[in-house]
């Protein structure tokens, strides 16, 4: 059985770029490695702040500003995509996002509480632009492996990594 | 007809860049490891810019077609999705392509807890390891993981478990003695190391003795030990209770070198009675002698 996230609307509305295209989110029944039982609170604050984290990634590599993911990414994934934002400011490259489809699943939540990993089947576009013309576009469907960590008051991304379908 | 026709083709091909979407296909491998060098065909002839993007890192590139472009081991570490174009005046060629982590592991993040537990804990003690490779890059396929938790008086405790999705984990049992215990995770070459320390359970058995002392009474506990003879903890808090007729005392003390002590009025009949936590010890009717 497959669930809806339907409670999105205000995170995703407050990223002024994408309001007008929000991705539909589905949420797969969790079916966890490891003993600690998953909350419904913690369920649906971490998908909530994983997507947060897509539309906080997306605006960063738009506009080609590493502290737009200070607010979603710790350690990392915050220091490669800081690294790739880097370099495309270096050669006048920026990357447009746009995220469609999510397809979530949460696959693992550590016995110590500190992290859980999720997959997501996404698909996206691609819009690479070079000194603002457009290189490219391209629709992607790919799998990602995020690994999130609880901070003060959230959920952060450690790990964003994708991989082959 | 035909030369209108041509007339717009000329058009469209001298624009900056090829509308997207009319994007012919670029020979690209499906996927490379992370930190292999690998090459792209080019056909044709002239300039043209080579551009890979996805949000693990970001290439551009004048090339020369007609040569094969070379990608450095140093290009492409990061593991992800990448789309790859090759824009010239006249066309434009794409590809998608994934970056994958190498299968050797180089780090793993390794997360023990608890730091301290009480011994003889089953799955009290809990390891979670994610593995790299040497870029940083989460390895996804299958690694084997071994865990060992090891003290000075017991055999090490073992266990071998697969990653999935670079993740792993596992429980162990404290020990039955106290003391510090070394839990290591070992992935390929790499490990880490933690230390655990086991402390004593509940004190097992909690007894006392009284002995008169001019007009008091002299509480006395037997040296606590847990379940497991393990001499509990000094400062533990030990809670001697004197109740007679009319009255009521109370005493906490700390446990000092295995033992806790207090001094309670001598009341003839008065019950005198110990605990530890939610341990209750023995229980005394002072009627002059013990």
């Amino acid at each position: 059985m497959i669930r809806r996230i339907l409670v999105l609307g205000t995170v995703l509305a407050a990223s002024g770029a994408f309001a007008a295209d929000q991705p539909s989110v589905q949420l797969e029944p969790t079916n966890l490695r490891g003993p600690r039982p998953l909350a419904k609170q913690t369920e649906t604050a971490v998908v909530h702040d994983y997507l947060q984290a897509w539309q906080g990634m997306a605006a960063a590599m738009d506009q080609n500003r590493p502290d737009l993911l200070d607010q979603d990414f710790v350690g990392e994934a915050r220091e490669k995509l800081a690294a790739t934002i880097a370099e495309q400011t270096k050669l006048g490259v920026h990357v447009h996002y746009q995220d469609r489809t999510h397809d979530i699943k949460i696959v693992f939540y550590s016995p110590d509480g500190l992290s859980i990993q999720l997959v997501d089947l996404i698909e996206y576009d691609e819009q690479v632009l070079d000194h603002g013309k457009v290189v490219a576009v391209q629709p992607v469907h790919v799998r990602y492996v995020a690994v999130l960590t609880p901070t003060e008051v959230q959920w952060k991304v450690r790990i964003l990594q994708s991989e082959p379908l | 007809m035909i030369r209108i026709a041509c007339i717009f083709a000329c058009i469209l091909s001298a624009t900056a860049l090829p509308a997207p979407g009319q994007d012919a296909s670029l020979d690209v491998p499906k996927s490379v490891v992370a930190g292999t060098a690998f090459s792209i065909p080019a056909a044709g002839s002239g300039k043209a810019t080579l551009y890979i993007a996805g949000p693990d890192g970001v290439l551009k590139r004048d090339v020369q077609l007609g040569q094969p472009i070379a990608i450095a081991a140093s290009d492409l570490d990061d593991a992800g999705h990448y789309i790859a174009v090759l824009a010239s005046d006249s066309s434009s060629q794409t590809a998608q392509f994934d970056v994958i982590a190498a299968n050797q592991p180089a780090s793993i993040s390794f997360l023990a807890r608890p730091s301290r537990l009480p011994v003889d804990l089953q799955n009290g003690i809990t390891g979670a390891v994610y593995v790299f490779d040497s870029y940083g890059n989460l390895i996804t396929s299958p690694v084997p993981v071994n865990f060992e938790l090891s003290v000075a008086s017991a055999p090490a405790q073992t266990r071998t478990v697969v990653t999935n999705l670079g993740a792993a984990w596992t429980g162990m049992n404290s020990a039955t003695k106290e003391g510090n215990a070394k839990f290591m995770a070992q992935a390929g070459n790499v490990s880490a190391t933690r230390v655990i320390e086991q402390v004593p359970g509940e004190p097992c058995g909690l007894k006392m003795s009284a002995q008169k002392v001019g007009d008091k009474l002299n509480l006395v506990t037997e040296p606590l030990r847990d379940c497991g003879g393990n001499a509990v903890s000094d400062g533990t808090i030990v809670t001697f209770t004197e109740t007679w007729d009319g009255g009521q005392t109370t005493v906490d003390v700390p446990l000092k070198r295995d033992i806790a002590q207090a001094e309670v009025p001598a009341h003839m009949g008065a019950r005198l009675s110990v605990a530890t936590g939610v341990v209750m010890g023995n229980e005394i009717r002072w009627e002059g002698k013990e």
